[in-house]
């Protein structure tokens, strides 16, 4: 299945112009048990294709343990992003539909190497003291998802102490019972953080310092 | 949803957390609303070279939420975002602000000038104002609902169809997004009930037959949810029928709520007239009960809620706002 043609294609290109420094996406597929790995990978290698800034690094999710540990990735299909050094960004499932747009995003911020949060919440993230991980819970159909999960992106690129994936929920059906999902966006902070919408910027923060 | 649906929306980028509108200025217009009404109102008023600021929570507004389109001219078929995407790029070329994520609480008048209070503490002024705020689901109104969201109850059916696989749900409402999403839910959903308050499905004939046709689904026609069930999580809902009346329990662990709408007129309630429906009450220019407000679409008294016909209300209102602005001044 093409995922980027003709039209869509140059639109792509063209976001991708203003991209400064290099991005490195790191994609860990499987032969097997996985709805779209096939998918993911084809969609960013038309993504890498529109620009040499990025580079398009695959790998066996059953079979490389090494580099598996080294991103911490525990699923497939999974895409680490890389910029000077790890961003902490993550997308579990294939960031297609609505969640292109997260993808863009998240090339984008790591290759310009700046969150655009607000001045406020990068002083208050600064304050935290504990590893912090953010699981944005998302449907590709839902237009209201990209919100959340490029702020989880924003604030995983801000601070070394946060990762903060995108879990697509019909590729992970058991993880999305597992913490009750049952409408996106869903937004998991260290597991007893919970809270439902793609909330404003500011009251998505203060829900992160609660885990400190 | 389905696997072979698997596509790429593509992004607009004008930073939406930038604040672009000038608390200091008199616009000429203030367009409330970025659905089909509020984006075709802007390109028709700044075509007219007027000073247009458009304050809106989203750009796109129910469109967003349509998968196909089939009756927009021009485009045998197209999906939602990919239409906004195109009316985006018209209005791009236009010299006109738009302030995104700007919820507008309230409007007043003050002398020559009306003015708009957002939700951010902001106040802007114009000369004159198009309400194009659209309309959203109307609730169930039922015990167990409002605790029950996110739980279980749904009003975004494109968003959390996904997340009922291979479980019992519910659409209650019959009519053409109820239909719409119970089609959805067929591929997902383990058996889908839709239960509506009329006679028989009100919905175009079309999707009614694909519903009747599948033997997943359970009809309720004439009954209404009297209670969604389920402490942590929805587990059923208590539906009555209207005519036997007597009740029953379906077990869900969705409900879908698809029961029309409600106009968001809230935010003029306190200066124009609005109808028993809360609609907000025009004329054939689109003209409201206060002279130099305007209003187009879905807001509106405009018999039938489509978005070729939001969109030519709000190049009506556009122009009104234009003759009215040239006749006052
Ligand atoms: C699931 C679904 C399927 C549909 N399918 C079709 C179809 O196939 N064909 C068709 O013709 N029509 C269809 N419709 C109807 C169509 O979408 C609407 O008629 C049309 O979008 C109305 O346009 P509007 O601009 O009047 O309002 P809306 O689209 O509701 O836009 C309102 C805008 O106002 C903004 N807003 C609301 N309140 C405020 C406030 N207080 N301050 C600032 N901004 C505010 C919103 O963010 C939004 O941008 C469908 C609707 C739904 C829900």
């Amino acid at each position: 299945m093409a995922f980027l043609k003709g039209d869509t294609k140059g639109q792509v290109q063209k976001e991708l112009e203003g991209l400064s420094g290099k991005v490195k996406l790191v994609l860990f597929t499987q032969k097997q048990d996985c709805q779209y790995c096939r998918e993911s990978r084809m969609l960013l290698e038309g993504v890498a294709s529109l620009s040499d800034k990025i580079t398009l690094e695959g790998h066996d999710f059953k079979g490389e343990a090494n580099v598996v540990q080294e991103y911490k990735v525990d699923r497939a299909p999974a895409i680490a992003v890389v910029g000077t050094k790890d961003t902490g960004i993550r997308f579990y499932g294939v960031p297609a539909g609505h969640e292109f747009v997260s993808l863009l995003d998240a090339i984008r911020m790591t290759s310009v190497g700046d969150s655009g949060l607000s001045q406020q919440s990068r002083e208050l993230v600064k304050q935290l003291t504990v590893p912090v991980h953010i699981q944005v819970f998302i449907t590709l159909g839902c237009p209201y998802c990209p919100k959340a999960v490029t702020m989880g992106h924003k604030l995983a690129l801000e601070s070394d102490g946060i990762v903060s994936d995108m879990v697509e929920a019909s590729e992970f059906p058991q993880l999305a019972s597992k913490y009750n999902v049952f409408a996106v966006p869903k937004v998991v902070i260290n597991e007893k953080i919970q809270f439902e919408g793609a909330l404003p910027e500011p009251n998505f923060v203060q829900h992160v310092m609660k885990a400190k | 949803m389905s696997q072979g649906n698997i596509g790429v929306v593509l992004p607009d980028y004008q930073l939406a957390t930038e604040r672009v509108a000038d608390e200091g200025k008199v616009y000429e217009l203030i367009i409330i609303g970025g659905g089909p009404a509020g984006l075709t109102a802007g390109v028709y008023a700044a075509r007219k070279r007027m000073d247009v600021l458009l304050l809106t929570q989203d750009i796109g507004g129910q469109v967003m939420l349509t998968g196909e389109i089939e009756n927009y001219m021009g485009y045998e078929r197209i999906t939602g975002e990919e239409l906004i995407a195109r009316f985006k790029e018209q209005l791009s070329h236009q010299e006109i602000t738009v302030q995104e994520e700007s919820r507008v609480a309230s409007i007043t008048r003050g002398g020559k000038v009306f003015i708009a209070y957002t939700d951010e503490g902001y106040s802007y002024r114009a000369r004159t104002v198009i309400i194009a705020s659209g309309k959203r689901s109307r609730p169930l109104d039922v015990p167990g609902e409002e605790r029950l969201v996110g739980r279980g109850v749904s009003y975004c059916a494109v968003c959390d169809a996904p997340l009922f696989a291979g479980r019992d749900v519910a659409v209650v409402g019959g009519g053409n997004s109820g239909l719409t999403a119970a089609i959805d839910l067929i591929k997902i959903a383990n058996k889908v009930y839709v239960v509506s308050a009329h006679s028989s499905l009100p919905g175009d004939p079309v999707l009614v037959e694909q519903v009747e046709q599948t033997p997943q689904v359970d009809i309720f026609v004439f009954c209404d949810v009297q209670e969604v069930l389920g402490r942590e999580r929805v587990t059923g809902i208590r539906i009555r029928s209207r005519q036997e009346e007597e009740e029953r329990t379906l077990p869900v662990q969705g409900v879908f709520v698809e029961k029309g709408f409600l106009p968001n007129s809230e935010l003029a309630q306190d200066i124009v007239k609005l109808s028993e429906d809360h609609e907000i009450i025009i004329d054939l220019g689109c003209r409201t009960s206060v002279p130099g407000i305007f209003a187009a679409g879905d807001v509106t008294t405009v018999p039938e809620k489509q978005i070729i016909i939001s969109a030519g209300e709000g190049a009506k209102a556009a122009l009104s706002a234009y003759n009215y602005l040239i006749t006052t001044s």
